[in-house]
């Protein structure tokens, strides 16, 4: 549409392009950039996205934050640390361990822990973060999970953030294993007891990763590439990508008035979510200083240096490995089994190797079977308060019951000695636990949940207890109880009432059996489990009623004129 | 006052004046027709609550005085934090209450950094809590899929795309591209799993113990670890243990490597005490070795109980019985710690004349 010279300038092209003049120097700079690059349209897109507030967002930015945390410190870290088996005989300044034969790696975790000024400070920073990253971590999928926020379109993130969960326990126990101090030294002596129970390739697997015999010297080079860089690549890039999802599926808000499935409503990145949650960075980082300068973590010096011959009791892994260690410990014994002449050990296999994927397998299937469940296709916008989905609650409580059995199991020699225990005994329990407890959390949720959806609905119904007892004239007491404004109400009823849609009981309406497939059936039957005693939000007409004082049903035949009422 | 699921569903009107009885779930759930909406409206955003700081100048003054304020505490801990850093030395040490002693330079480091950190997040916080916009913003948001028009548009790109390189029409290109992805990786990985480590061979059924080991072809003496010196049978007295290594351990090529496997412990019953003849055959006078390398996941089985004879593992407290065999009877251990067979040689000393029957520590597929 324009004339245009051959000289390559397309057409709307200026050919003084000063396109980037602005008044102020930040103007200036920012203009420069984007002449280069575009990016003003995308980054004002970004600054004017809208963020809903609530206080159980800030979990995953905990972990977040705790992450970069670690990563920063890690760096340091990297710059003292000699990651060598090779033989030293220390000579720093730590006198109760003068003299002794180590290894390069516990010396120079001695060396930044007693001779580099601030130096141990930033090993605690890196434990503790290291610690609360976890922690945060598995806080979030709590709320995730609870509130149902994995539901589609999410389901891809939420694999992402398995994932990542999983990463961090391996990256953590790379991490915790490298200084070569008789604790790390004992884990990674068990590690390498697992492994050997792999059936046909164990000892093969073994004297590869090692590099032969245990401990030999090849391995804590190795775990040191996987732990600084090989996880922590994946972990970055996985992160990344949870990060652009969040921001491709906007993020999930709780119900509330004014908040939709269709929209989100909180506020924008530009200003108050940069001051919010990069003044939140600055928080996490004081806090986790403020511990790592009061509460010495991996205090390795108290240790020594690893010896296979030596073992302290109460040898425990950090946390978030506890629950592995316990099922190894409530494993029976007999679970090995001999034949022509091979051996192998399944509940050993069992208890580590196989069972830390499976958790996360299970949590990253867990949407899938859910949604085969209920059927539902829809986009999911609006999370669900854990009360109204009660089996789901329910269904994580019993996991989260099982996951903790075998955490305190993993503790079973310290209760044993602060509560002067048998722990024989104690170890039957959590056996038994381990079965028992799961169900009974399943029942006892459920029973919370159901009760509070009951109690949400009394709530709309009748009010709020003001506790101001009126006496009437006939001299009768009652309580005044006041209607809820219909902002808080709407928190009450907006409970997705449970569709219908794999409800199916395999019969039509006359009760004859229809020919539905095996795993239709299947499915509706799982769909009842799952829904059946849900308890519906109060409707309208069912506070009217309410209003109607004891008269409800004609109150509401009379609005109605004469429609009937049925049961859902 | 709540009467919702009244088992037998009965109508029971208790006429109070709040009308408890009014709705119940046995009596079915109502669902709104006619005049009645079937659920409630979303009632919208409740109204804007203007904060302190919006209608007050003077409170707005306050509160940016505290934000800067925080920002300025931030700043004195980022310098306390330079000043302790280069004044306090490294070693010197503090007593604190409930701490005890502490290092000071890493106590006064953290805690400042702890100030100057933390106080630019809560500044900014404050700052966004009080003085930034907190009116709530509405953004719409839309089907994340494309339409269809842009997905068949795709399909069609992809299509073409096929078409164009024939890719379809030439079978034999989309086979050996396949072979050729396939095995392309295969060498890389081969690389780097040969370069890994030796085969295992009989290493994990050898010890120091085995007579492969010996010097001078006599066999090692058991030794006390760490003092690596001899022990004579009158030493060992009933209810005394010991922790052993085979003689010329620590001057093997890798010392920890073969500890790993040779660790030992050496202890003392009263003969008649021990249920095994084996035990007592391959024992001296009631003096029994058995290997510490736990048969669970290896650990070393650490813990030896004097008067039950049981020895404990502290990782994950398998239990085993000294009067029988080294016998499990607790925990999550399957097999007994294999017994080393010893002896006395010529000047009182106890020594190993085989190395164990069978291979220590934990199971692998293929140890028989």
């Amino acid at each position: 549409m324009s004339t245009r010279t051959t000289d390559g300038l397309r057409a709307g092209d200026s050919r003084s392009a000063a396109t980037s003049s602005s008044s102020t120097k930040a103007g200036a700079i920012a203009g420069w950039v984007d002449d280069r690059t575009g990016l003003a349209k995308g980054a004002r897109y970004i600054m004017s996205k809208v963020f809903p507030d609530h206080w159980s967002f800030m979990l995953g930015e905990v972990a977040m934050y705790s992450m970069i945390i670690t990563l920063i410190t890690g760096v340091f870290l990297t710059f003292w640390f000699v990651p060598s088996a090779g033989h030293v005989e220390y000579n720093g300044s730590y006198i109760p361990l003068k003299g002794v034969q180590m290894s390069e790696a516990y010396a120079s975790t001695l060396h930044i822990s007693f001779d580099v000024r601030g130096g141990l400070l930033i090993r605690q920073i890196h434990h503790w973060g290291a610690l609360l990253f976890v922690v945060a971590i598995v806080c979030h999928m709590f709320r995730v999970f609870f509130t149902g926020a994995y539901r589609k379109p999410r389901e891809i993130n939420w694999l992402i953030g398995t994932m990542l969960a999983m990463l961090a326990l391996i990256e953590g126990f790379a991490g915790y294993s490298l200084p070569d101090d008789l604790l790390s030294g004992t884990g990674l002596r068990a590690a390498q007891g697992f492994m050997l129970t792999i059936p046909v390739i164990g000892s093969y697997f073994v004297y590869f990763l090692f590099g032969g015999t245990f401990p030999g010297e090849a391995i804590i080079p190795r775990l040191y590439s996987v732990h600084i860089l090989l996880l922590p690549a994946i972990i970055v890039g996985l992160f990344a990508a949870h990060l652009i999802l969040v921001m491709v599926h906007k993020h999930t808000q709780y119900p509330g008035p004014g908040r939709t499935n269709e929209n989100v409503v909180g506020f924008r990145l530009m200003p108050v979510y940069t001051a919010k949650a990069g003044g939140f960075f600055f928080i996490v980082f004081g806090i986790i200083a403020l511990i790592s300068s009061l509460f010495s973590i991996n205090s390795i010096w108290n240790y020594g240096p690893y010896d296979p011959t030596a073992v302290t009791a109460g040898s425990q892994p950090d946390w978030y490995m506890g629950f592995a260690d316990g099922a190894l410990r409530l494993m029976p014994g007999w679970t090995e089994v001999s034949f022509g002449g091979f051996t192998f050990t399944y509940g050993i296999l069992l208890g580590s190797l196989v069972l830390l994927p499976l958790v996360y397998v299970l949590m990253g299937a867990y949407p899938f079977v859910e949604q085969w469940i209920t059927g539902d296709q829809r986009e999911h916008h609006l999370l669900e308060r854990p009360r109204n989905a009660d089996t789901r609650t329910a269904i994580g409580v019993a996991a989260i019951t099982a996951y903790c059995v075998l955490w305190f199991a993993a503790g079973n020699d310290i209760i044993a000695t602060h509560l002067s225990l048998s722990i024989n005994d104690i170890t039957w329990f959590f056996r038994i636990l381990f079965f028992v407890g799961p169900l009974l959390a399943f029942w006892v949720t459920k029973r919370i949940c159901l009760a509070l959806q009951r109690a949400d609905r009394e709530k709309v119904l009748h009010g709020r207890e003001t506790g101001e007892i009126v006496r009437t004239a006939d001299g009768r007491f009652y309580e005044r109880h006041e209607p809820l404004d219909e902002y808080t109400r709407w928190h009450l009823v907006t409970g997705e009432p449970p569709v219908a849609l794999a409800l199916d009981s395999g019969t039509d309406h006359n009760g004859v059996r229809r020919p539905a497939s095996k795993s239709e059936r299947r499915r509706a039957k799982w769909a009842r489990f799952f829904y059946k005693d849900n308890i519906p939000p109060v409707t309208p007409a069912e506070l009217i009623a309410a209003q109607h004082d004891g008269h409800g049903h004609e109150a509401v035949a009379e609005i109605e004129s004469g429609e009937t009422t049925s049961r859902h | 006052m709540t009467t919702h699921g009244t088992p037998d569903g009965a109508h029971t009107p208790m006429n109070d004046e709040h009308g408890s009885t009014a709705v119940r779930l046995d009596q079915g759930h109502i669902q709104g027709t006619g005049g009645i909406p079937a659920q409630f409206q979303n009632p919208g955003l409740p109204p804007h609550v203007e904060r302190m700081s919006d209608i007050d100048p003077k409170a707005a003054k306050r509160a940016e005085l505290q934000v800067a304020s925080m920002f300025i505490l931030s700043i004195l801990g980022s310098l306390a934090c330079l000043v302790a850093y280069f004044v306090i030395p490294t070693h010197q040490q503090i007593w604190i209450p409930a701490i005890e002693n502490g290092n000071l330079s890493h106590l006064a480091i953290g805690l400042t950094l702890a100030i100057s950190t933390f106080f630019i997040g809560a500044g900014a916080v404050h700052w966004a809590k009080t003085l930034m916009p907190d009116q709530e913003v509405v953004e719409e948001r839309h089907p994340l899929h494309s339409t269809p028009e842009e997905r068949q548009a795709f399909a069609r790109a992809l299509a073409e795309g096929d078409a164009a390189a024939q890719l379809s029409r030439r079978p034999l290109l989309k086979m050996t591209l396949a072979g050729a992805l396939g095995l392309f990786a295969i060498p890389p990985i081969v690389q780097l799993v040969g370069g890994l480590g030796p085969l295992p061979g009989d290493d994990l059924s050898t010890t120091f113990w085995d007579s492969k080991y010996w010097t001078n072809g006599k066999a090692p003496r058991l030794m006390r670890d760490p003092e690596m010196t001899p022990i004579k049978a009158s030493d060992v007295t009933i209810g005394s243990v010991f922790h052993v290594l085979p003689e010329g351990i620590m001057d093997s090529e890798h010392p920890l490597d073969e500890k790993g496997k040779a660790a030992v412990l050496l202890m003392r019953l009263h003969p008649d005490q021990i249920k095994s003849q084996k035990e007592r055959d391959w024992g001296y006078h009631g003096i029994v070795a058995y290997s510490k390398i736990c048969t669970h996941v290896g650990c070393p089985v650490g813990l030896y109980e004097q008067t039950t004879h049981h020895l404990l593992c502290p990782c994950h407290q398998s239990t085993f019985d000294v009067t029988d065999d080294c016998k499990v009877i607790f925990g999550p251990a399957h097999r007994p710690l294999p017994q080393l067979k010893i002896a006395v040689d010529a000047e009182g000393y106890l020594i190993a004349e085989h190395g164990f029957a069978e291979a220590v520590g934990p199971s692998f597929w293929e140890r028989g």
